[in-house]
């Protein structure tokens, strides 16, 4: 092995970022737009998504300007309309949930499994194209045409609003086939390209959470397919069935809505928890605690996640009865969650813990995510969901679980995976600087918004009462933090891709197949030759105990 | 390096053109049973696709129980029946389509295909026809409802002010699945242009079956939709 990498170091580098690099801008584009390599897919995700977030995060931090002071500083009360449901929307459907499957899950999957591509490479190709097409109209109605609907589109305002919907719904429709189809090619992928050797138990847990994330993906996404559809089919023909002026009814929009809302909060969630998996178990150098509880969770979750979605029609009229039913099973979903997090510090027991930066953001996910989590049951409590129903404490509970979940274990992913996707180290010092920044940032922006939202501060208003003001403050003050810590990682980041001192295959002393057989960055075609897996993802406590013994046979020998 | 690069080629008999197996496969059943549970996993995302309107369906006749009984009468159920024979029969044809590529029989592939094609065509003619009818008689959903329909003249029928609710779902549920149908159209004219060429074989016929899969699954769609919308 040692030969091999050096030998690869001394000769020109060949990997798959080098066809079409020395023929010119037109021939280099070419390769990569019409490319099925599913690294080059994931990194074409990549740029579009953070493009999305840049975008995003820019109409959150006008939110936060706004909210500011209780007067009226940027925009009117419709015009602020326009801003949370461009944050929304962009932040929801056109980020969160391709940010880990579509970038991270495209370029890692198959090198997890040992496999050469996904299964329909050319698939993969046309889902990333239906993604840009899809966003791409969302994104020009919204700001051509702004939509004040927020990223619910509820009935009735959504047919009488004046404003984009039209094409802000078949901008989503389009992006949505790009979700299913990613989906079913990862569950394709997962069942029928694995290595020699790989069973199911060895397979990394990072691949366990693409493939029930897949499942939701396949399964919900047709629902809001059909539901925006039939809105556009309301809008256009007034077929009346989410009209209650025709004898239709818009709260059964609500229920198809979040037949797929709520479970795509775990299509956003679970690949955040691979990651985590992953990080967590090279970081502390020990086998994951429970590899089976782990995995089987998440496929848990996947199924849960189906049967909870009436917790957001609490106050929709639903019937008491019902009511009870979708708490209880909001509670049950807390429990594979909890499952996760205790056997990942369960795993950091007696590990060799190294505070390297994808680390920091694995210690971040498990704090943001316990409080995320926690919240959610609070939330769950019949009594109190209608009390704290579409107030702050809300909009605080879903940034603590998707951006203090999902996006920090993007973050950290990226951080893990960069050297393997660019073949480039960043500054660690920088990156511990940036995330410290972020940390204080994020819980300054939200952990006053529980508060404010526990007192009865609405969400989606432009004003707000005086004594709000100071939590209002402290979030405003937070954003810019978070988004000075944003900047300075994509800062560390470019100037990594500029001149970063060059990867080593193994940077994190990782055990998965990526890190032990692949170069960074990897060959076109990912593994020399087919790799044969004879043990589990994590075995770092065989090599502890082969030391032990080695230590044990010396200590014979010495007496 | 080279061992493991090399595509995998199916031979074909003399005439016809070798597959060649996709590069990241090992071997040729491997890419066909990735796509066959590709296919499959696509039918359920389409029956999810569905499920929201056979929901609403459900609802709302539940609901409206006489108007969903008046504006079924109204609806030509021989027109239905017509078409549903018709669908059988070209789902028939199909499997036979399937059955004579995996033969080697390419004469009777191009027929029976033809014959599947041909059966689209006729079931999007007998709809055009209904829908011209309706669009005649102002029988629509609610925005393009023709307002002379006067609904007092059904007084006896309950909640008769929602039958253009009825019209609405029929027209998205048939219009979704005429959509359906078009593309299968579609993709079945491609597989009949490359039974002509002899690029399919009995060692490779995966995209006839994957086509086949999906052209029986709008089949039963619609043997879903007839009585819901015409028998009731």
């Amino acid at each position: 092995m040692k030969i091999q990498e050096s030998l690869a170091l001394a000769e020109e580098e060949v990997n798959y970022l080098s066809p079409g690099k020395h023929q010119g801008i037109w021939v280099f584009l070419k390769t990569w737009a019409l490319t099925v390599d599913h690294k080059r897919i994931g990194i074409m995700y990549f740029i579009a998504v953070i493009i999305s977030f840049f975008v995003g995060g820019s109409f959150a931090l006008l939110i936060r300007l706004e909210l500011l002071s209780p007067a009226q500083i940027l925009y009117t009360a419709a015009q602020y309309n326009a801003v949370f449901s461009a944050h929304g929307i962009i932040m929801i459907f056109l980020f969160i949930v391709p940010s880990i499957p579509a970038t991270i899950g495209n370029f890692v999957l198959p090198l997890h499994i040992g496999a050469k591509d996904v299964a329909f490479p050319r698939l993969n190709l046309a889902s990333l194209y239906l993604y840009l097409i899809g966003g791409g109209i969302a994104s020009v109605a919204m700001i051509l045409g702004r939509v004040d609907t927020g990223w619910t589109f509820y009935l009735p305002y959504a047919i009488t609003s004046e404003t984009a919907v039209l094409f802000v719904g078949v901008g989503l429709f389009i992006a949505g086939f790009s979700s299913i189809l990613t989906g079913l090619n990862f569950m394709v992928t997962i069942h029928k390209l694995r290595a020699p050797g790989m069973t199911w138990m060895k397979m990394p847990l990072m691949v366990w959470a693409l493939y029930s994330t897949s499942i939701i993906q396949v399964l919900a996404t047709p629902v809001i397919a059909i539901t925006l559809l039939l809105l556009l089919a309301e809008k256009l023909l007034g077929v009346g069935i989410f009209s209650a002026d025709l004898g239709g009814d818009p709260v059964l929009f609500e229920h198809f809505f979040w037949f797929y809302s709520h479970p795509v909060v775990y299509v956003m969630i679970l690949p955040a928890m691979g990651i985590m998996s992953e990080l967590i178990t090279t970081f502390s150098q020990r086998n994951i605690f429970g590899y089976k509880f782990v995995a089987f969770s998440s496929l848990a979750i996947a199924l849960i996640s189906f049967l909870v979605w009436g917790h957001h029609l609490f106050v929709s009229g639903q019937s008491a009865y019902v009511n009870i039913l979708f708490s209880f099973l909001t509670f049950l979903v807390g429990i594979p969650s909890a499952v996760k997090l205790f056997n990942w510090t369960a795993t950091l027991y007696k590990g060799s813990i190294r505070w390297r930066s994808p680390f920091l953001w694995a210690f971040a996910f498990m704090v943001f995510f316990a409080i995320g989590g926690l919240t959610g049951i609070i939330l769950g409590l019949l009594p109190l969901d209608i009390h704290l129903h579409d107030t702050y404490y809300i909009v605080a509970h879903f940034h603590y679980t998707m951006v203090g979940g999902t996006v920090v274990a993007f973050i950290g992913g990226i951080h893990f995976w960069w050297p393997k996707m660019f073949g480039k180290l960043y500054s660690e010092f920088m990156a511990h600087i940036a995330f410290w920044i972020f940390f204080v940032g994020f819980n300054l922006s939200f952990l006053p918004q529980f508060v404010a939202g526990s007192k009865g501060m609405p969400r989606r208003y432009y004003t707000y009462l005086e004594e709000f003001t100071i939590y209002h403050q402290l979030s405003t003050f937070g954003s810019w933090l978070i988004a000075l810590s944003i900047i300075m990682m994509f800062s560390y980041f470019v100037a990594s891709l500029m001149n970063g001192e060059k990867a080593p295959m193994n940077p994190w002393g990782g055990k998965t197949l990526e890190w032990t057989a692949v170069k960074s960055p990897p060959d076109e075609h990912n593994f020399e030759r087919v790799p044969v897996i004879t043990h589990g993802p994590y075995n770092y406590e065989s090599e502890e105990e082969n030391l032990a013994k080695q230590n044990r046979q010396k200590n014979r020998g010495a007496s | 390096m080279s061992d493991d690069t090399a595509a995998v080629i199916v031979k074909s008999p003399k005439g016809f053109t070798d597959h060649k197996v996709g590069h990241h496969f090992q071997t040729a059943d491997q890419e066909f049973s990735s796509a066959y549970i590709g296919t499959w996993l696509f039918l359920a995302q389409e029956v999810l696709f569905f499920s929201a309107l056979f929901v609403a369906y459900a609802m709302f006749r539940n609901l409206y129980p006489e108007v969903f009984a008046y504006g079924s009468s109204v609806l030509d159920w021989k027109l239905g029946a017509v078409n549903t024979l018709v669908l059988l029969f070209s789902s028939f044809t199909m499997a036979m389509g399937i059955r004579s590529v995996q033969t080697n029989k390419m004469k009777a592939a191009f027929i029976f295909l033809s014959f599947t094609f041909i059966c689209g065509l006729i079931f999007m003619t007998v709809k055009y026809f209904e829908y011209a009818h309706k669009i005649a008689e102002g029988t629509l959903p609610y925005d393009f409802f023709n307002s002379e329909i006067s609904l007092e003249t059904f007084s006896n029928v309950a909640g008769i002010e929602n039958l253009p609710l009825f019209y609405g779902l029929y027209f998205v549920f048939t219009g979704i699945h005429g959509i359906h149908v078009l593309i299968g159209m579609g993709l079945i004219m491609w597989m009949i242009v490359k039974v002509r060429r002899k690029t399919l074989f009995a060692g490779y016929y995966t995209p006839v079956e994957m086509i086949g899969l999906y052209w029986h699954l709008v089949d039963v769609v619609w043997i879903f939709l007839f009585p819901l919308l015409y028998l009731v």
